[in-house]
C-alpha cells in the first residue's frame, strides 16, 4: 500500500493546482480525469501544439457538465440554432464563454483534423464565439457540441441563445456617423483655408465654389451624422422635460440655417467648420461613453438559468423537446446537474435537488416521491423522472420576474445631473437672446436676426456635453482595470449618491467553495480510507470530502454500503469504517447541523469532518471602511452561521437569514421609501430581484462572464476589499464633472459676450469651439487618471 | 486657378471613395473580431512533420 501526500503541483493542461487525485502521464500532471483526456485527445491527433502557443491553455473540465446535447438533433430546435441548414451542409454558430486565448482560437480553428464530418470552424475571439460549418451526414448537430463539451470548450446554449441575434460589442452605426463627421470635419477644415488666410479679391470666386462644397459635405454631418441630437431633443419636448440633446439640437440648428443663409446670400463663409467639429467631438463623446463589456452579459433574466430542451415521455419513449412546449401532466426526465424547468412532483423514488439559484441556501435538499420539486432546483446524483405541474413561467420562481421592479423601465429612474445643468443652462440662454434680440431690435433692427442666431450657435453646450462622457468613460475604464465591470457609465453617477449598502451572504461575503476541516483524531491511512469510501458514493457532502482529503491510497473497499439519508460504511484493510450522520456512526453531536459528518472506525467515533464556507479575506476590512452603510446582510441560509457574521459586522447592521428572494426584494424597497439610495451586492439568481429593485446592483462573481444575475455592475470576487476606493472614486468623478461644467461655462460666457456684442466672426467660432471641448475633455482625462492613480496607490 | 478646382474635385472623389470602403467594410463585419485576425497568421498551416513528444 502506498500514501502520498500531494505538493502543490500545477495541471498541465488548465494550469490549476492538482490537488485531489493523483493523475500522472509521463512527466505531466493533471488536476482531472477530464484535462488528461483532452491532453490525451489531443496528443493522438497531432494537436499538441495547442500547448505551445500558451501555457496551460486548457479549460478545466472539473466544472463541465456532462450534458447530451441530444434536443440538438430534433428538427425544430436544430432549425432554430443553425444559421444555415440543409441536408449535406449546416453552418451552427455556438456561443463559448470559455474561449479565452490563442491557444484557444488554434484548437476550435483546427476541429477539421479531430473530427470528420466538420468542415471549417472559425473563431470570433471578441464575441467569444465559433462558427462551425459541418455535414450533418458524417456528424450530427449533438455531436459537435459534444466534441465542443469534451475539449472543455461548451456551447451555452440556452434559451436566451436564440432571441438574441450575434451583437459585435459595440455600435456599428455611431462608428459609422463618426467616420462621416470625422471626415466633414477634416474636408470643411481644409476648403475654409482660403478664408482663414484671407483671399484677395480676385479669387472670390474660389471661396464661392468652396462654401458650395461646404455645405454639400455639411448635410450628411448634420442631418445623418447628427440625426439622434434632434430626435432626442423632439422626444424631450413632447415629454415636455428639457435634457442635454435640447440646446445642442438648437445650436446644431442654428449653426447650419445662418451658415447656408451666409452662403447664398453672400453674407459670409458661414460657420461649417465649427458645425462639423461639433458633430464630430460630441460622437466621439458618445462612443468613448459607451464602451462596454461584450462579454458580459448584464441583464440575464430566469430564462438564460434555464435548459433550452428536456426529455419528455412521448409514447414511451424520451424524447427532446423545448422547455416553453412543456404542458401540465408531461412526464420529464431530468439528470444529474440539470435543471429543473418547471414546478413538478417527484415520481422516482428520492433525489437531491440544489436550490442555491432560487434560495441561496447553498445545501441541497433532500426530496422523496410525491414532492414538489420546483424549478430552478439543480439535481445532483441519479436521473429522476418527474410530472410538470405548471408551465415554466408560472413556475414559484419565475413568478418573482413579475414582481414590479422588473416591470419598470430601466432608465430615466434617475434625473442626470447633466440634464438638471442643461436644463437651467437652456432657460439661461434663452433668456440672454430674447434679451439680446429685444436691445438689438431698438439699437440696429437689421442685424437683429443675425446676432439672435449667433447667441443660440455659441451657447451650443458641446464642452458641457464632453466632461461627463470623457469623466465616466475614463473612471468605467478605470474600474475595468481593477476587475469592476460596469454596465454603463450612467452607474457611475447612481453609485455617487449610495448612502446604504445591503451584502448578500452566500457566494458574496463567502466564497461560494467550501472548506472541509476534520476535528478528531485520524492518521493519513485513516484519512486516505475515508477517501475511497467517500469516493464511492454519489451524495453531495461525500464528493466534497473526498475533493478535501490530499493523502492518497489503492485498496480495494469490501461490503461498501450506502444508506440514504445516513451515510456509507465499508470494510477496507480490516478496519470497518462508517461515514454519515452522528446516530448513525454512534457518534455525539452538540449541535444539530447537517453540515457535520461523523466518522467511526470499528465502531469507535473517531471525530467529524465540519463543513463551512470561508469567508473572503478582504471582507472584514472593506465592512469596516464602509462603516455605517453597511446596512443590511441578507442570507437564504438558515443563521446557523450568525455568529460568525456577527464577527465581521457592527451592531448596527442587521444580519437576517432565511429571506427569501422576495423577502430580500422587499426589504431593498423598504430602505428606499425612506429615501435611502441602495447598493445591493449579492451573487445568484436569488439576490436578482433585490439587484433589480436596488439603485445600484453588483454582482460578485469569481469567474467573471460565466454566470451572474441581471444587475449594473460585475465585481470579481478578489477585488471585494476595494469596494470602498470604488465608491470614493464614484463620488469624486461628480466633482470632476460639475468643474468640468465650470471651465465650459467660462468659455460659453466669452463667446456669448463676443456673441451679444455682434463681434463673432466665423473664426472666432472656429477657434473658441474645438479649444473649449478639448480643454474639458484634457481636463477630465487628466483629473481622472490621477485622483485614480492617487487612490489604488495606497492599495498596493 | 482652374487646376485648384480639379485637384480638389480629384482629392474628394478619392476621400469619399475611401469613406465608403471603410463604411462597406465595417457593415460587411470586418472589425467584428478584431483580436483573432492578428494571431490566426501566425498559425502554421501545414501539419508538422516531427511528431511532438506525448
Amino acid at each position: 500500500m502506498q500514501v502520498l501526500v500531494q505538493e502543490e503541483l500545477a495541471c498541465y493542461h488548465c494550469g490549476l493546482p492538482c490537488e485531489a487525485e493523483k493523475i500522472q502521464l509521463e512527466d505531466k500532471h493533471f488536476c482531472c480525469q477530464g484535462c488528461k483526456t483532452v491532453f490525451e485527445i489531443l496528443n493522438e491527433n497531432d494537436l499538441c501544439e495547442y500547448y505551445s502557443f500558451d501555457k496551460n491553455p486548457g479549460v478545466s473540465l472539473r466544472y463541465v457538465s456532462d450534458e447530451s446535447f441530444a434536443y440538438l438533433d430534433e428538427a425544430a430546435i436544430r432549425k432554430k440554432i443553425a444559421e444555415f441548414d440543409s441536408d449535406s451542409f449546416s453552418r451552427v454558430r455556438f456561443y463559448v464563454p470559455a474561449i479565452h486565448c490563442i491557444s484557444c482560437i488554434w484548437l476550435l480553428e483546427n476541429l477539421q483534423r479531430l473530427q470528420k464530418g466538420i468542415l471549417k470552424s472559425e473563431v470570433n475571439f471578441s464575441g467569444k464565439s465559433v462558427r462551425i460549418d459541418f455535414n450533418p451526414k458524417e456528424i450530427a448537430f449533438s455531436k459537435v457540441a459534444r466534441l465542443l463539451t469534451s475539449l472543455g470548450y461548451a456551447p451555452k446554449i440556452n434559451l436566451k441563445t436564440e432571441e438574441l441575434p450575434n451583437s459585435v460589442g459595440f455600435n456599428k452605426s455611431l462608428v459609422i456617423k463618426l467616420a462621416i463627421a470625422g471626415f466633414g470635419f477634416g474636408n470643411i477644415m481644409l476648403l475654409s483655408f482660403p478664408e482663414y488666410l484671407g483671399l484677395d479679391g480676385t479669387d472670390e470666386y474660389l471661396q464661392r465654389i468652396f462654401s458650395y462644397i461646404n455645405i454639400a459635405l455639411a448635410i450628411p454631418v448634420t442631418f445623418y451624422s447628427g440625426r439622434e441630437y434632434f430626435e432626442n431633443a423632439w422626444k424631450s419636448f413632447a415629454q415636455r422635460q428639457i435634457n442635454i440633446d435640447v440646446p445642442i439640437a438648437v445650436g446644431l440648428f442654428a449653426l447650419f440655417f445662418r451658415s447656408v443663409y451666409d452662403i447664398l446670400w453672400n453674407v459670409g463663409p458661414g460657420y461649417l467648420d465649427s458645425l462639423a467639429g461639433l458633430v464630430f467631438f460630441l460622437l466621439i463623446g458618445r462612443w468613448f461613453q459607451s464602451k462596454t463589456y461584450e462579454n458580459l452579459a448584464f441583464d440575464r433574466d430566469y430564462k438564460s438559468y434555464f435548459p433550452l430542451a428536456v426529455q419528455k415521455l412521448v409514447d414511451s419513449e424520451w424524447k427532446p423537446i423545448l422547455v416553453y412546449e412543456l404542458s401540465p401532466e408531461d412526464m420529464i426526465r431530468i439528470r444529474n446537474n440539470e435543471i429543473v424547468p418547471a414546478d413538478s412532483l417527484l415520481e422516482s423514488e428520492a433525489a437531491y435537488l440544489d436550490y442555491s439559484f432560487v434560495t441561496g441556501e447553498s445545501k441541497p435538499v433532500r426530496t422523496v416521491k410525491g414532492d414538489w420539486v420546483y424549478a430552478g432546483g439543480r439535481l445532483i446524483g441519479q436521473p429522476i423522472e418527474l410530472v410538470v405541474k405548471k408551465r415554466t413561467s408560472q413556475s414559484h420562481l419565475t413568478s418573482l420576474w413579475n414582481e414590479a421592479a422588473f416591470q419598470k423601465p430601466e432608465e430615466g429612474k434617475y434625473k442626470r445631473i447633466i440634464d438638471k445643468a442643461a436644463r437651467a443652462f437652456t432657460w439661461v440662454v434663452l433668456l440672454i437672446a430674447v434679451v439680446t434680440g429685444v436691445t438689438w431690435y431698438f439699437y440696429d433692427a437689421s442685424r437683429m436676426w443675425l446676432v439672435l442666431t449667433s447667441v443660440l450657435m455659441v451657447a451650443c453646450p458641446c464642452a458641457l456635453a464632453l466632461a461627463a462622457p470623457f469623466t465616466y468613460g475614463n473612471m468605467v475604464r478605470i474600474f475595468g482595470r481593477h476587475g469592476f465591470y460596469l454596465k454603463n457609465a450612467d452607474v457611475i453617477e447612481r453609485m455617487a449618491s449610495i448612502d446604504s449598502i445591503v451584502f448578500d451572504k452566500t457566494g458574496t461575503i463567502t466564497h461560494g467553495a467550501n472548506i472541509v476541516k476534520f476535528v478528531g483524531l485520524l492518521d493519513d491511512y485513516e484519512l486516505a480510507w475515508v477517501k475511497i469510501l467517500t469516493a464511492a458514493s454519489t451524495h453531495p457532502l461525500s464528493s466534497l470530502i473526498t475533493k478535501s482529503i490530499m493523502s492518497h491510497s489503492i485498496v480495494e473497499i469490501e461490503n461498501f454500503k450506502e444508506r440514504l439519508g445516513s451515510g456509507v460504511e465499508g470494510c477496507i484493510k480490516g478496519a470497518y469504517i462508517k461515514v454519515g450522520s452522528a446516530e448513525y456512526t454512534g457518534g455525539k453531536d452538540p449541535v444539530i447541523d447537517a453540515s457535520r459528518v461523523f466518522v467511526s472506525i470499528n465502531g469507535e467515533p473517531r471525530g467529524y469532518f465540519q463543513i463551512e464556507t470561508s469567508v473572503r479575506p478582504q471582507v472584514g476590512e472593506v465592512v469596516s471602511k464602509l462603516g455605517k452603510r453597511v446596512v443590511a446582510l441578507l442570507s437564504g441560509d438558515s443563521n446557523g452561521e450568525s455568529n460568525r457574521m456577527k464577527h465581521i459586522f457592527q451592531e448596527y447592521t442587521k444580519l437576517l437569514f432565511n429571506q427569501s428572494p422576495h423577502d430580500k426584494l422587499g426589504f431593498v424597497s423598504s430602505l428606499q421609501q425612506f429615501n435611502s439610495k441602495v447598493m445591493m451586492i449579492g451573487d445568484g439568481l436569488n439576490d436578482s430581484g433585490a439587484l433589480q429593485q436596488s439603485d445600484v446592483g453588483i454582482a460578485v462573481t469569481d469567474n467573471a462572464g460565466v454566470f451572474n444575475p441581471a444587475c449594473d455592475g460585475i465585481l470579481a470576487g478578489k477585488q471585494l476589499g476595494l469596494l470602498d476606493k470604488f465608491l470614493t472614486l464614484s463620488k469624486t468623478s461628480i466633482v470632476i464633472v460639475k468643474i468640468g461644467f465650470g471651465i465650459s461655462f467660462f468659455y460659453n460666457l466669452i463667446a456669448l459676450s463676443f456673441a451679444i456684442g455682434g463681434f463673432l466672426t466665423p473664426l472666432t467660432a472656429a477657434i473658441l469651439m474645438p479649444i473649449s471641448s478639448m480643454s474639458v475633455v484634457g481636463f477630465s482625462t487628466v483629473a481622472v487618471m490621477w485622483v485614480a492613480k492617487q487612490t489604488f496607490k495606497e492599495a498596493k | 486657378m482652374l487646376i485648384i478646382i480639379l485637384l480638389i474635385s480629384i482629392s474628394l472623389t478619392i476621400a469619399i471613395f475611401f469613406l465608403v470602403a471603410f463604411v462597406w467594410s465595417m457593415k460587411s463585419g470586418q472589425f467584428d473580431d478584431t483580436y483573432g485576425p492578428s494571431v490566426r497568421m501566425l498559425f502554421e498551416d501545414k501539419k508538422k512533420t516531427k511528431s511532438p513528444k506525448p
